[in-house]
């Protein structure tokens, strides 16, 4: 017998620094029944980090004027596929940015502090798409974590 | 975030005490370094034994503390939890800092 699949599930957060860990807690939380393996929650955590890291840094960038934002999973025998909706600001050209990887053969004063985050979401997750529809951005990904096919 | 050290004749450790280095602690990890590591030895070792996770931005906040130390000095990396190890394998980061498994380890080849 094929090991029993997580039923769908949801949560809404409001944009803020604190809240991105209070979303990534609820989010494992609710993971729990399907005993994911420490890589594969560590995938899970820092993917979500990430996504959810930008929504707030870039499509919310006003602290003063948080919003909306919602998360679904739905546990398939490939892995979670999950989406993320806010209602802030669009992606740069409306696209996503490609993620490439940081060059770490550079002279120290030259190293990159940033730019591992859209790397990170593009090599650990897969069928990452983005849209931008009646003023929501939704974003789309699989984890390949939990898998049961 | 809380930061612990102690100060070796060649050498000081800074433990970091919280289990997360992640975007809403990343600029408070970035400033306590600071302060721990200006005027102190010119070898730090940063024990991250007690950290879980750290996403892109603590990621960036201990490149960060590398350039302030500039490059006459050191960073070295001791007790990488597995998910932490992760992140610095994933972004090639690994190769710009030297990762000691321990701390001990650390300590033993670091002080010659």
């Amino acid at each position: 017998m094929a090991p029993a699949l997580l039923p769908p599930f949801e949560l809404s957060i409001t944009s803020g620094e604190l809240a991105v860990r209070e979303a990534l807690g609820r989010f494992i939380a609710a993971l729990s029944p399907i005993s994911l393996e420490v890589e594969e929650t560590g995938t899970v955590e820092l993917v979500m980090a990430e996504v959810l890291n930008n929504i707030v840094e870039h499509a919310y960038p006003d602290a003063t004027k948080p919003g909306p934002i919602d998360i679904r999973c739905a546990h398939k025998a490939d892995g979670l596929h999950v989406s993320i909706t806010d209602a802030g600001l669009a992606m740069p050209d409306g696209k996503l940015p490609l993620g490439e990887p940081v060059s770490v053969d550079v002279a120290l004063d030259d190293l990159p502090e940033g730019g591992f985050g859209w790397f990170l979401i593009q090599d650990l997750a897969k069928d990452v798409h983005y849209a931008r529809n009646s003023h929501q951005n939704r974003l789309t990904m699989r984890l390949p974590v939990g898998m049961t096919g | 975030m809380e930061l612990s050290t102690k100060t070796e004749e060649q050498l000081r450790i800074v433990s970091v005490q919280d289990s997360r280095i992640d975007a809403s602690v990343a600029l408070e990890f970035k400033d306590a370094m600071r302060s721990e590591t200006d005027g102190g030895p010119d070898l730090v070792v940063l024990d991250l034994s007690n950290v879980e996770f750290i996403d892109s931005s603590g990621l960036g906040a201990i490149v960060a503390a590398m350039k302030n130390m500039g490059a006459d000095r050191k960073l070295a990396l001791a007790g990488l939890t597995p998910t932490v190890q992760r992140v610095f394998q994933l972004t090639r980061m690994d190769s710009v800092f030297s990762v000691f498994p321990t701390l001990d380890g650390a300590l033993a080849e670091l002080r010659g």
